[in-house]
C-alpha cells in the first residue's frame, strides 16, 4: 500500500488505482507474419523483475488515464512516473 | 541411522526433559559437485530431493536455500489441501498430491497433521451455483469426492455460517470435499527435509543463488553465497523468486510475483470444523488446532517482492468474514503477513523441462500450492531424474504458452487456490 503521484489528479491513495503490468510491450507490427514463439513471447513472457522495473497504471477510480511508473519492486518505492508514450528514465 | 519417532521415544525423551533429542538434519558444507542441486527448501523443494533420493536412487544431491527450510510461502500459507478442479490435467496433478497426503506422516515417520475435515466451496450467485454443479460433475467423472450442498445442508454442515438469504452475497448452496482438510505445514517441510537428510541428501541453508553457469545450452554449475557448485542439473523451486532465478540463467518465465496475504485471529475454543472457502467474496477460513482463525486474503494486482500487501486487501477479506459468519465480529487479530506469490496466466503451475538442457523448473503455483507438495516433489523428482515429464504433469509444461494448450483453471474452478 503506497501513494501514487497520478500525474492529472496528484497524489492519491494507490488504492484508486489498478496496475497493467509490465510497460512498453509493444504490439507487433505485423501479426499476420508472428511465429508462435514469437506471439507467446509478446502474450505471455514477462521479465517480472526485483528491483526497478517499468509498469502501466491506470487511475481507474480517479481520471481513469493511463500513466507509466518505474517502481522497485522489492520495496514499492516509486522512482519515477511519467506519461504514456514518453520514453523510460534512464537513471 | 535416524532415531523412529514414536510413542515410546517421546516418553523415553520426555524422561530426560526433551534434551537428548537427535538432530532432525544436518547442517553441511557444500560439496564442490552434484548429481543434480534443487533451488529452493521449502516443501516442494525438498519434497523433489526426498523423491529423487527414495525413488530414483540419487543421493547425492544438494538443496540450497537463501533463508532457512520452510521460512517462504512453505510457512505463510493457509495450508488448505483439496483437489476438486475442474479440469482432467488440473484433477490428476493434485488428486495424485492427496493421495499421498493420505499416507504421508507414515511414510515421514513424522506427523504432519494431515486433517481431512472436508473443503466446502461456497455459491453466492446463480452462475456460482452452475460452475461449482458443473465442477461437481467434473470431479465425480474423474474419481475425485465431490458433493453438491444445498443451502440447509451448507448450514447443516458448518451451523456458524450466516444462510440468511437477505444479506449481499446470500449463500445458496456449496460443494463439500470430505477427502480435503489442512495439515501443518512446518512439518511438512521438517518431514521431508528429516527425511531426504537420512537418505544423503545435503540440505544447505543460508545459501542464496547468484547465478548459473552454462555453455551453450548445457547447465555446468550454479554460483551461490557459499561458493561454487558443480552440477549437471539444477532443478528451481523458488515460488515467488522463481523468475529472478529463471533471468540468471537468461530465460523469461510467463510469470507475475505479486504480495498474497493471511492472518490469524486470537485462539478460540473449537468453532468450526472444516475449512470453507468463498470466491465470489474472496473469504476462506478454517480454524488450526491452536484455536486460531486461520483466514485467507487475496492476492495485490501489481508486482511486488516486498512480502507486504495492501490493507484494503485484508478489510475486504474481513468485510466477507463478518457478513458470512456474524460470530466473528469481536474477535482480534493476531498476526497478518504476506508472501510472494508467482502467477501464471493460466493459473497453473509450471513443472518443466527448459530449453537448457540439465535446468527445470517447478514454478507457477500461485496463491495455491501448499496443497500440492507431496504430488508435486514426486512428480518433479520423475521429470529431473528421467529428463522426461511424467504423464501427470505433461500438461504443465512451458511449452503450453507456445502451443496455446493451457490449463486454464482461473475462473473455472476457483479464483482463491
Amino acid at each position: 500500500m503506497f501513494l501514487i503521484n497520478c500525474p492529472y489528479c496528484g497524489e492519491r491513495d494507490q488504492q484508486e488505482f489498478k496496475a497493467g503490468g509490465e510497460a512498453h510491450i509493444e504490439r507487433p507490427k505485423q501479426p499476420t507474419e508472428l511465429s508462435d514463439n514469437e506471439w507467446a513471447e509478446y502474450l505471455f513472457m514477462r521479465k517480472n523483475i526485483k528491483g526497478v522495473q517499468f509498469e502501466r497504471w491506470n487511475h481507474a477510480h480517479g481520471c481513469r488515464k493511463w500513466f507509466n511508473m518505474a517502481r522497485d519492486t522489492s520495496n514499492d518505492e516509486i522512482k519515477a512516473i511519467y506519461k504514456m508514450g514518453e520514453k523510460p528514465p534512464t537513471q | 541411522m535416524r532415531n523412529k519417532y514414536s510413542i515410546f521415544s517421546l516418553f523415553k525423551n520426555a524422561l530426560s526433559d526433551h534434551e537428548n533429542w537427535q538432530r532432525a538434519w544436518k547442517d553441511p558444507a557444500p560439496k564442490k559437485e552434484y548429481d543434480a542441486v534443487i533451488v529452493g527448501g521449502g516443501g516442494h523443494g525438498l519434497a523433489t530431493a526426498y523423491y529423487l533420493a527414495k525413488k530414483h536412487n540419487m543421493q547425492n544431491i544438494a538443496v540450497v536455500e537463501k533463508g532457512w527450510i520452510g521460512g517462504g510461502n512453505t510457512g505463510r500459507n493457509t495450508t488448505i489441501i483439496r483437489s476438486n478442479y475442474l479440469w482432467d490435467a488440473s484433477a490428476g496433478l493434485y488428486d495424485h498430491a492427496l493421495k499421498i497426503w493420505e499416507g504421508l506422516s507414515q511414510e515421514l515417520n513424522y506427523n504432519v497433521m494431515f486433517s481431512q475435515r472436508g473443503v466446502m466451496n461456497l455459491a453466492h450467485n446463480l452462475q456460482d451455483v452452475r460452475d461449482l454443479k458443473r465442477r461437481t460433475h467434473a470431479n465425480r467423472l474423474n474419481g475425485i469426492d465431490a458433493v453438491y450442498l444445498n443451502t440447509e445442508e451448507v448450514k447443516k454442515f458448518c451451523p456458524i455460517i450466516n444462510t440468511s438469504q437477505d444479506i449481499r452475497y446470500p449463500v445458496l448452496g456449496g460443494t463439500l470435499q470430505r477427502r480435503a482438510g489442512t495439515a501443518r505445514h512446518d512439518a511438512v517441510a521438517w518431514g521431508y527435509a528429516r527425511g531426504a537428510d537420512e537418505m544423503g541428501v545435503d540440505i544447505i541453508q543460508n545459501c542464496e543463488v547468484k547465478g548459473i553457469k552454462r555453455s551453450g545450452d548445457t547447465i555446468e554449475g550454479i554460483e551461490t553465497t557459499k561458493g561454487f557448485i558443480k552440477t549437471k542439473k539444477i532443478g528451481v523451486v523458488a515460488a515467488g523468486h522463481s523468475s529472478v532465478v529463471a533471468n540468471m540463467a537468461g530465460l523469461k518465465l510467463p510469470l507475475e510475483s505479486k504480495p498474497l496475504q493471511a492472518l490469524v485471529s486470537e485462539p478460540v475454543k473449537p468453532i468450526i470444523d472444516t475449512v470453507v472457502m468463498s470466491n465470489a467474496v474472496h473469504a476462506y477460513v478454517s480454524q488450526s488446532d491452536k484455536g486460531e482463525l486461520v483466514i485467507g486474503a487475496g492476492t495485490d494486482d501489481y508486482i511486488s517482492y516486498s512480502q507486504k500487501g495492501s490493507h484494503q486487501i485484508v478489510e475486504g477479506t474481513l468485510n466477507a468474514i463478518l457478513e458470512l459468519y456474524p460470530i466473528f465480529s469481536r474477535m482480534r487479530v493476531l498476526r497478518q503477513w504476506g508472501g510472494i506469490v508467482d502467477i501464471c496466466p493460466d493459473a497453473s503451475p509450471i513443472l518443466s523441462k527448459t530449453s537448457i538442457k540439465g535446468l527445470y523448473f517447478n514454478c507457477g503455483w500461485g496463491t495455491g500450492g501448499f496443497k500440492a507438495t507431496p504430488g508435486s516433489g514426486d512428480l518433479f523428482a520423475h521429470t529431473i531424474a528421467n529428463d522426461e515429464p511424467h504423464k501427470l504433469n505433461a500438461a504443465f509444461n512451458l511449452n503450453r504458452f507456445v502451443s496455446g494448450d493451457l490449463v486454464d483453471e482461473h475462473g473455472a474452478a476457483a479464483v482463491a487456490h
